[in-house]
């Protein structure tokens, strides 16, 4: 409506414009004519010094009602004869018109004046000096305005005609359109439908395509709807299976932790009673038999444990707590020592990190690291562990270093499964879990452990702990000696 | 066995564990008197003189109960709560004697008013130790409650309600 208004105003004003201008030139043409019938029938009266003549001929402007004023000048610039429409016996002085032109106007707010020379046989024997007042041209002007005020309103209302019919039929299908698309964006119903207009038209064809399209929405949301249910549904359905199996196995563990020892116990038991009670009818074969089966009880025993601590550590949750590493390393040497009573080993324990830990269960993996590391460093004199903190490609690791017996990293793969050993147990013994138990210990943590090893040189156990708060180490003796020979 | 000799009430339903503890208990040297029943019922019915042992005088009580937990019939936890809340044997001391470990029957035993839990070592050699340590422990070491016959003759413990009705709670 404001577009097509102003559109139609500037075309109302440039017409007025052209049409004012044209006008002027026709009033400065014809103002021109009659100056030169002035001057053409006051040449006698110029050449003999006629001012009566002069007189009656510029008295002849009387006719036309726009002249204000007429004066016959004669070259020196004295008026022969004027005229004057309101104001008659004044004297105009003549304007100075440049030489050489034969007529000039000009154009002020109120009038429009013209000078032409008379001219007789080639020389100028006079001037005519003739003004206008501007009424015909005010008068076209108001008419003009009048007119293009109409011409505007007439439009303006055809056009808010035409616009109102135009809404009904195509802007207002639209807007409730949008609004509809607003709702269904905004509340996730696609159940709405935008109401069909009743014509043939392309707006019709939008509003049934949209209506598709959100019927379709509604199908597909239905669908996934039923699919998230269902799936929820499997979801619950499995946790219980779920609950239901580790139930299943928490039992199993409480029976083997009860059932299964007190036979072990009992065999244990009654070989002791045997070799106390009947040990002097028994031959060196005989009490050799029954040491066997002694030390086959006292290992299955350790089996037994190993694997209700590994067992343990799966089903138990974590309790984070801020733990310096340190702290638990000295405690783990401490724990150690009676083990290593007897052997040279260097500890060599560096910086270790606070870390947001599980404090009981990280105290289980560097007794189980270190324990091992003391293990395999059994043949070595004097045995080096290091324990430290470091970068190792770009990561933060926390590793344990020996200079043990170490292994064939073609079984790397190996170190960390239940019951895997790398080494005969006349050799070392152990029950294959303990690396099992760090593993998940650190899995639990979010961490990562790996080992590199290589034989008869020593092997390194390093891992990763996510939560590593970086800075600030914890501050121990670098070096710690521990046992002596 | 007299009454007045017996010590120790185990209540063992593995015939080899409760041997094993004799064993263990007697190598001291020190001839305990031990009553070895075999489940929660007739550890019951002896404490408060009932069934098989209703001739039995309740005015004798056992120095010390061994209780394993996992019991035919009524369980560990049962007889041990049946025990504390009877007037007549609540001072008995008892002690549990289990293979369990688990963090719940220890914690139960103790909200029950058990007076100490020991778990069986599976190692022989440590589960000798620690039946003569415990038997040395509450037979020798630790002082006992007084004995009922005494306190009914000083007369100080005859207020007790359901006292001297033993087998009768």
């Amino acid at each position: 409506m404001l577009v097509s208004g102003t559109a139609l105003l500037l075309a109302c004003v440039a017409f007025a414009v052209y049409d004012l201008t044209t006008f002027r030139a026709t009033m400065a043409r014809s103002l021109s004519i009659q100056a030169q019938i002035v001057g053409a029938n006051s040449v006698s009266a110029l050449l003999f010094n006629d001012p009566e003549s002069a007189q009656k001929t510029v008295s002849g402007l009387k006719a036309a009602p726009n002249i204000l004023s007429a004066g016959i000048y004669t070259p020196a610039g004295q008026p022969l004869a004027t005229y004057w429409r309101d104001r008659a016996g004044r004297v105009l002085p003549l304007p100075a018109v440049s030489a050489g032109q034969a007529e000039t106007y000009w154009l002020t707010n109120k009038e429009i004046a013209l000078v032409r020379s008379i001219v007789f046989q080639g020389k100028q024997i006079g001037a005519v000096y003739i003004r206008s007042d501007l009424n015909e041209m005010n008068g076209r002007l108001t008419r003009l305005a009048g007119l293009v005020f109409v011409v505007l309103s007439i439009s303006l209302a055809a056009a808010f005609v035409i616009s109102s019919v135009f809404q009904r039929v195509a802007t207002r299908p639209i807007l409730q359109l949008a609004e509809i698309a607003r709702i269904v964006s905004r509340e996730k119903t696609y159940s709405v439908r935008a109401p069909a207009t009743g014509n043939r038209d392309e707006i019709a064809f939008l509003i049934q395509a949209f209506n598709e399209m959100l019927s379709h929405i509604e199908e597909r949301d239905a669908a996934l709807q039923s699919a998230q249910q269902g799936l929820e549904q499997r979801v619950v359905q499995r946790t219980a299976e779920l609950e239901a199996t580790n139930n299943e196995l928490e039992a199993f563990t409480y029976s083997v932790a009860h059932d299964l020892r007190a036979p072990l116990r009992h065999i244990q038991g009654f070989s002791v009673a045997l070799t106390e009670d009947c040990g002097s009818q028994l031959d060196a074969t005989a009490q050799g038999h029954l040491q066997q089966i002694v030390d086959s009880t006292q290992y299955m025993g350790r089996l037994i444990s190993d694997l209700l601590s590994l067992a343990h550590v799966g089903r138990q949750e974590l309790h984070l707590q801020v733990t310096g590493l340190g702290s638990l390393v000295q405690e783990v040497l401490q724990d150690l020592k009676h083990e290593t009573d007897g052997r040279n080993i260097h500890w060599r324990v560096g910086d270790l990190p606070f870390a947001d830990c599980d404090p009981g269960l990280m105290k289980q993996v560097f007794y189980n690291l270190l324990s091992n590391a003391a293990k395999y460093t059994g043949p070595r004199n004097p045995a080096i562990i290091d324990v430290g903190y470091g970068s190792v490609e770009g990561q933060q690791v926390i590793f344990v270093r020996d200079n043990g017996v170490g292994f064939n990293m073609k079984y790397a793969n190996k170190l960390f499964g239940v019951f895997q050993r790398l080494h005969r147990k006349e050799d070392f013994e152990g029950t294959g879990v303990g690396l099992a138990t760090v593993q998940r210990i650190i899995h639990k943590h979010g961490g990562r452990i790996w080992a590199e090893a290589e034989i008869d040189k020593g092997a390194t156990f390093s891992f990763t702990l996510e939560t590593v708060q970086k800075d600030g180490l914890q501050e121990l003796p670098v070096l710690v000696l521990e046992g002596t020979q | 066995m007299k009454d007045d000799e017996m010590e120790i009430l185990l209540v063992e339903d593995d015939p080899r564990d409760a041997a094993l503890t004799l064993r263990a208990l007697q190598a001291e040297n020190v001839r305990n008197r031990i009553e070895v029943v075999r489940d929660g019922e007739e550890a019951l019915d002896f404490l408060f003189c009932r069934g098989v042992y209703s001739g039995r005088s309740p005015n004798h009580l056992p120095k010390l109960v061994l209780l394993d937990l996992k019991l035919p019939k009524v369980d560990g936890l049962e007889v041990l709560k049946e025990i504390k809340a009877s007037p007549e044997c609540q001072t008995t001391p008892v002690v549990i004697l289990t293979s369990s470990a688990e963090q719940r029957d220890v914690l139960e035993s103790y909200k029950l008013g058990v007076n100490s839990y020991i778990q069986k070592p599976v190692d022989i050699e440590q589960f000798r130790q620690t039946i003569k340590t415990l038997g040395l422990y509450w037979l020798v070491v630790n002082r006992p409650p007084p004995d009922k016959t005494l306190a009914d003759q000083r007369g100080t413990e005859a207020k007790v309600p359901g006292w001297g009705k033993c087998g009768n709670p």
